[in-house]
């Protein structure tokens, strides 16, 4: 006689799986990605590959010392090494982009249980490592290989915004969305970033939540407090497609394992990573304060996963119950 | 037109497509039939009967052992075969009289016909006892104790559960369609007997069909209202339907009559009708046989005790081998190792699933994702309620909510990372509720 089987139920799963999302973040960074080839040329292509290289390097050899199944093949590794690369200058040292993800990978994400259990985005807690250690690699820009311009004396949009580490002219905003402006690998074209954006949301890999909540944030800040002539006056449109906001609010800020799981606390993440990255680049040191805010947030994320819980259903007021 | 919803949820494929267009046709009737002595929730009946007798179709054969319990009636009449354990769908052997069938269909007289508008409260809801109705949509609660709220509790709503959310089950659909006046009917005579005058019927709107079939049914009956609900599981959840219906919320812990509510699945509607109007007890329902792999999938109208083969065997056969027979449907349904188990009362479907449909994958690392806290229709944390039961911290999961989860299984459906949240919710469940039993029992 036929025996079946027996589990408990559900008996039925979808078919979304974390390999498929962390593919779906990869499938959407290529746009990016091609037009930094195109603006940077092979090298930003070149750096990229060495990143993920060493990101997948690293979680396999330690997966292996570790005696833990190599789970290389769920792509995450390979999201966190396109990441880091699109977030350092085209011009670093091959090295850079390798150092990066091995601490990334290695310090940030297997030290603390591996995948899900990292509580900074790994790119850009390493990010933030590099840029302390080598300040000036990590800070000197190329400028679009359309432009005939010198690449050591040529300077990001928001740093000649804030007008105390360049001077000149800001490039006019169409460069700045299509991403014919200098900057890191993968920040440069809003455009591009913005179509994956829409992919990403399409394929429910992301919500709305933080992206929106960030960007909303910083063009109400920098609108009311960017300008030279008084309250109100600020270009936050220029704020919005100039430096990183756009990949970090959709595709870092938007990281699982290191951002708030209700959607309510999530919307406080963005609104907090706004407000942060505002004030960085408007009166901090740095012209850039996305992957600062970030990593600020993704600190504060357990605390607001403790206090922003859902409301269970049926808890209600006594005097509620018979509404 | 407005589309009544509640919060959470998620969209498990319908495949109702096999059995939706099929009409309800009756089922063999089997020359064996064993009937269990439990069918519903709380204390199982005590058998009336005895190997040998002579038994009428209709007849009382089980007696109940308790307030919360419900009469079992022989479905055929013959001869009782044995009076003996035997496997049980819901797991482990039950109590079970096996009746041979003579194919007389020799009915029992004791119930007669009645003219329900003629009847006072009282007679409707011994009538309803004496039947054995108990709730057709799956958790099988004796619908009589649903009908008698303790002083204070003050009734204003009764709902139809027309829901029907479970993925491949088409068995309440195809009665709306068929019986639409009969269904109808069941609802009416529950608003006299619970006084009441405000009467829903909640459909899913992948049902278009029946609802309109209803609505013009019910076109003259100024107290009873069709509402088209969003197709969102699990929107047949008790629950669920009464915060979609009504925006009322179940407190935490509490009952539908909390709220004034009572919710009645159609199909007990039916059958309420069919007691009440033609004096015929819950001795048969409507069951969904269904499946990719089964032939010729049906909706038929099925004798209680019928071994589930038998069914299978009236599809068809299957086209490939399955690896899972489940009893209900697809995301509660209780998975079966033998095909040798009667249908019982609460039996809403049959469900084959092949290799690949039923494949669980190995569990991976939580992701943090969130989704099983949007799809969590009870709005808990379920990996939350999960972490701490892996560790086996049963308090921390009951901090967490578990003991209000309703096992619906769309945390586990949605979770990118395989993970069982449910079946660890479920863990959790029974050694709190097995924790807080021992402890009464030492008090007392």
């Amino acid at each position: 006689m036929q025996m079946y089987t027996v589990s408990s139920s559900p008996h039925i799963v979808s078919r979304q799986n974390t390999p498929r999302i962390m593919l779906d973040v990869c499938i959407a960074l290529i746009p990016a990605g091609i037009v930094a080839a195109f603006v940077f040329g092979p090298r930003a292509v070149w750096i990229t590959v060495l990143s993920v290289a060493a990101a997948v390097g690293t979680e396999a050899l330690i997966q292996i010392i570790a005696k833990k199944p190599v789970t290389i093949k769920d792509f995450s590794a390979v999201v966190t090494g396109i990441l880091l690369a699109y977030n350092v200058s085209p011009t670093v040292p091959w090295w850079i982009p390798v150092i990066g993800s091995v601490v990334a990978i290695g310090l940030v994400k297997q030290a603390f249980g591996g995948l899900g259990r990292n509580f900074m985005n790994p790119a850009l807690a390493a990010r933030a490592i590099l840029l302390t250690a080598w300040p000036s690699q990590m800070t000197t820009w190329a400028p679009p290989m359309s432009q005939n311009v010198d690449a050591v004396t040529y300077a990001t949009p928001l740093a000649i915004m804030k007008g105390t580490e360049a001077t000149g002219t800001l490039p006019p905003l169409r460069d700045a969305i299509l991403g014919n402006i200098g900057g890191c690998i993968g920040e440069i074209s809003a455009a591009a970033l913005l179509l994956g954006a829409a992919y990403l949301l399409i394929r429910k890999v992301i919500t709305w939540h933080i992206p929106v909540a960030f960007i909303g944030t910083v063009a109400l800040m920098t609108w009311m407090l960017g300008g030279k002539d008084g309250l109100f006056t600020g270009d936050w449109i220029y704020h919005i497609f100039a430096g990183g906001l756009i990949l970090g609010a959709f595709y870092m800020a938007t990281d699982y394992s290191s951002s708030p799981m209700t959607r309510r606390g999530q919307f406080i993440m963005g609104v907090g990573c706004g407000l942060i990255t505002t004030l960085i680049r408007l009166y901090g040191g740095y012209p850039e304060g996305v992957s600062y805010s970030i990593i600020l947030m993704n600190i504060v994320t357990p605390l607001i996963d403790k206090y922003v819980r859902p409301r269970k259903y049926g808890e209600v007021k006594a005097d509620e119950k018979c509404a | 037109m407005k589309r009544h919803t509640f919060k959470g949820g998620s969209h498990p494929p319908h495949e109702k497509h096999y059995t939706e267009d099929k009409a309800i046709v009756k089922a063999n009737v089997p020359d064996l039939v064993h009937i269990p002595m439990s069918q519903h929730i709380g204390a199982p009946c005590l058998p009336t009967v005895k190997p040998g007798d002579h038994v009428r179709m209709g007849e009382l054969i089980g007696k109940p052992a308790g307030y919360v319990s419900a009469p079992i009636h022989a479905s055929v009449s013959g001869t009782v075969k044995a009076v003996a354990p035997r496997v049980h769908p819901n797991g482990g052997e039950v109590m079970t009289v096996t009746i041979e069938n003579d194919g007389q269909d020799e009915r029992d007289t004791s119930f007669n016909s009645m003219d329900w508008r003629r009847q006072e409260p009282k007679a409707l809801q011994e009538r309803i006892t004496a039947a054995g109705i108990v709730g057709l949509g799956g958790a099988s609660f004796p619908t009589h104790v649903k009908l008698a709220p303790p002083e204070g509790k003050q009734i204003d709503t009764i709902i139809l559960n027309g829901a029907e959310c479970e993925p491949y089950l088409t068995a309440d659909h195809r009665l709306m369609l068929e019986h639409p006046q009969d269904v109808l009917t069941g609802l009416q005579i529950l608003m006299k007997q619970m006084g009441v005058d405000r009467g829903y019927i909640g459909i899913e709107d992948n049902k278009r069909d029946a609802y309109e079939i209803m609505n013009i049914a019910a076109q003259e009956m100024e107290s009873i209202r069709i509402l088209s609900m969003k197709t969102k599981y699990p929107q047949g959840a008790e629950k669920q339907l009464i915060d979609a219906a009504t925006g009322r919320q179940v407190p935490s812990g509490g009952l539908p009559m909390d709220v004034g509510c009572v919710v009645v699945n159609v199909g007990t509607a039916y059958a309420i009708t069919q007691a009440v109007t033609k004096g015929e007890p819950l001795y048969r329902r409507v069951v969904t046989v269904t499946g990719s792999i089964v032939k010729d999938p049906q909706n038929l109208l099925v004798r209680i005790g019928t071994p589930v083969n038998a069914l299978l065997e009236q599809c068809g056969g299957l086209s490939e081998p399955a690896v899972k027979a489940l009893l209900g449907g697809p995301m509660m349904g209780v998975a079966q190792h033998t095909l040798d188990v009667p249908v019982i009362k609460g039996t809403s479907g049959v469900l084959f699933l092949s290799e690949k449909e039923a494949a669980l994958d190995e569990e991976q690392p939580c992701i943090r994702c969130g989704r099983c806290v949007n799809a969590c229709p009870i709005h808990l944390v379920p990996m939350d309620i999960a972490d701490s039961a892996a560790m086996d911290d049963y308090d921390g999961a009951q901090a967490a909510g578990a003991m209000d989860c309703i096992e619906c299984g769309s945390c586990t459906y949605v979770c990118p990372a395989k993970r069982h949240l449910t079946q660890y919710c479920r863990v959790a469940k029974r050694h709190l509720i097995l924790a807080r039993k021992k402890k009464e029992a030492k008090k007392s």
